[in-house]
């Protein structure tokens, strides 16, 4: 049984790094919160059961619609609202109330559009039947999410580490001032990632229904504290700590699902405030921030 | 120098009694009391945000904890001992100021940390309260009945008090030396350590206080209502109503959160109820708008131009 929930752990691990990965790269970049990031998760997921149920889709299609269409969505979105914002006085307190608006705009808009009921896919579209992997059986629909999760944060680390832009990424996440200073294009750098970040989210939201069972659309706020749980455990601003982050995340999840399982939903929350008071940089990171 | 003082308490003063008298006065002529209890519940948690937030800078979102911890410290002395509802209210605050001690250190965190930590801190107590294993205590998921202290008056009125209570308290926060050294700890931390202002003391002293407000709400919350879950006592969206008519009218101010309570509630009263979905959305989009156009609220208006608002 232990060895069931470190693996069925890992693999829940892997997907919530790719809830995670989105708002940390976001964060690194532009320092602000993106309390929207759950509500663009629960999009994705809508557009999935859309695509699936009038055209048919196969959700590995509508992943690679999603991804292109949630770029689309995220660079004006980011002009619109993020360079005004970066201009205020506390940015990165503003940017919790600001998206957490937009997060309200998106929940009603839903909810308005499609009523509040749950949505799922049915699980036989990643394949029917078990995998067996140490002894431990698994949905095979759990499997695929985590390989897909680890597909999505595998690119994003090639292009964090090995692209041109990757690199003027990351100089932007050491030093907005000056990587503007180095006539870095500060704003179509921030943009992109910003993109990312919510096709990140999409792409999440399209394997949402297989692992966490269905998409409502009020499910935002929950996801949010998940995955702000999963980036402050791992490291701010840095996408190998999500995964880490991640990891600890699922098996600790899986762990007080076995043996506690009513208390379960405490383990966020407590894992959440633990961190950050003991660590508030995470596990991996230096400090980089003023208590 | 000293008669401008006075005058401006006065003044404070007499807004403060205003809007109290107003709120008791309109209890004899408007029916709809659970309206107008919502409205003193939303004044009152409007301005206990205003003093952690307005006067510090730490903004919790997770302050519907202390409301909720209010409200069950309430239930379960009730409950448990029947004990009348004044020794349920001293419950209240008990509860709200316990758990606002396990909290002081989230004061260690800042600016986002420190909200989100907040939240998680409230959602963690409202898995405490609602999980089903403790049913046997709180009745788990659901709900408690309080239908033997019911006294809608009585309750009604002593909301109006907790309400005064606190709309004193910004007053004097706001006219007063302790309330000046808060604003100079949130504008900057380390030099008015260094004029000799006790920055952490001063810190738990505003933050002990916000938590008290928010229980004795909930425990006259819990009162008034008589039934009630643990979903609407640890309901996010009070510390996000409470949060938002905060910012809209102004922090720090005594009349930026009443007129944000009496603008943006009362629209609410008037469309929300009716289809929650349309104010949910003008709501959001009041928010986003708010940030980068007003991020100093309604009374900005005035005091960018230098006219100094109560």
């Amino acid at each position: 049984m232990l060895i069931g929930a470190i693996i069925a752990g890992i693999v829940f691990g892997l997907y919530y790094t790719l809830v995670g990965l989105g708002l940390n790269l976001v964060f690194g970049v532009m320092r602000i919160v993106n309390l929207a990031h759950g509500d663009f998760l629960m999009l994705g997921g809508i557009a999935a059961w859309w695509l699936f149920t009038t055209l048919g889709l196969h959700p590995l299609a509508s992943a690679g619609l999603v991804i292109v269409a949630f770029v689309l969505v995220g660079l004006p979105l980011y002009y619109l609202v993020v360079p005004r914002l970066l201009r205020s006085r506390d940015s990165e307190m503003l940017s919790l109330i600001l998206f957490f608006g937009l997060s309200q705009m998106i929940e009603a808009v839903t909810t308005i559009g499609l009523g509040s009921t749950e949505r799922s896919l049915p699980p036989r579209l990643l394949g029917v039947g078990p995998i067996i992997l140490f002894g431990t059986r698994l949905p095979k629909a759990w499997i695929f999410s985590a390989a897909a999760s680890a597909i999505a944060v595998l690119l994003v680390y090639l292009y964090l580490y090995r692209t041109r832009l990757g690199t003027l990424t990351r100089a932007v996440m050491v030093s907005r001032d000056e990587a503007l200073a180095t006539g870095i294009d500060v704003n179509f750098v921030s943009a992109v990632a910003f993109g990312i970040s919510i096709a990140l989210a999409g792409v999440a939201g399209v394997f949402a229904p297989f692992i966490l069972g269905s998409i409502t659309p009020n499910m935002g706020v929950a996801i949010n504290i998940t995955a702000f749980a999963v980036i402050v455990v791992g490291t701010l601003g840095n996408p190998l700590g999500t995964l880490l982050g991640g990891i600890i995340y699922g098996v600790s999840l899986m762990l007080m699902q076995t043996y506690l399982s009513s208390w379960a939903n405490l383990l966020p929350n407590l894992l959440l405030i633990a961190v950050l008071l003991v660590r508030p940089e995470g596990i991996l990171g230096r400090r980089v921030r003023r208590a | 120098m000293r008669d401008t003082r006075i005058r401006r308490i006065v003044l404070d003063t007499g807004i403060a009694a205003a809007v109290v008298v107003a709120m008791g006065v309109a209890r004899g002529v408007y029916s709809n009391e659970l309206m107008l209890f919502n409205f003193i519940i939303f004044l009152t948690l409007a301005q206990g945000l205003n003093i952690i937030y307005g006067f510090t800078g730490y903004l919790p979102f997770g302050y519907v904890g202390f409301y909720g911890a209010g409200a069950y410290g309430f239930a379960l002395v009730v409950m448990h001992l029947h004990a009348p509802a004044m020794i349920g209210m001293v419950a209240a605050g008990v509860a709200a100021l316990v758990l606002a001690v396990i909290l002081l250190p989230l004061l260690r965190l800042s600016g986002a940390y420190f909200a989100i930590a907040s939240m998680a801190a409230a959602q963690a107590v409202y898995e405490i309260v609602a999980n089903p294993d403790l049913e046997d205590i709180t009745k788990g998921p659901y709900g408690v009945s309080l239908a033997d202290v019911f006294a809608p008056a009585f309750s009604y009125y002593t909301a109006l008090a907790i309400l005064a209570a606190t709309l004193l308290l910004v007053v004097w926060l706001r006219n007063s030396r302790f309330g000046m050294s808060l604003q100079a700890i949130r504008d900057d931390s380390i030099s008015a350590a260094m004029a000799g202002v006790s920055v952490v003391r001063g810190r738990t002293i505003a933050w002990l206080l916000s938590a008290l407000i928010a229980g004795l709400v909930g425990g006259v919350f819990a009162w008034h209502i008589s039934v009630f879950y643990p979903d609407t006592a640890f309901d996010l969206s009070v510390s996000i109503f409470a949060t938002v008519f905060l910012l809209f009218g102004g922090a720090t101010t005594l009349c930026g959160p009443l007129l944000g309570v009496f603008i943006l509630y009362g629209i609410y009263n008037v469309i929300g109820i009716a289809v929650p979905q349309y104010f949910q959305f003008t709501y959001g989009a009041l928010i986003v708008l708010l940030v980068l156009f007003l991020p100093n609220g309604l009374v900005s208006l005035l005091t960018s131009r230098g006219i100094r608002v109560p």
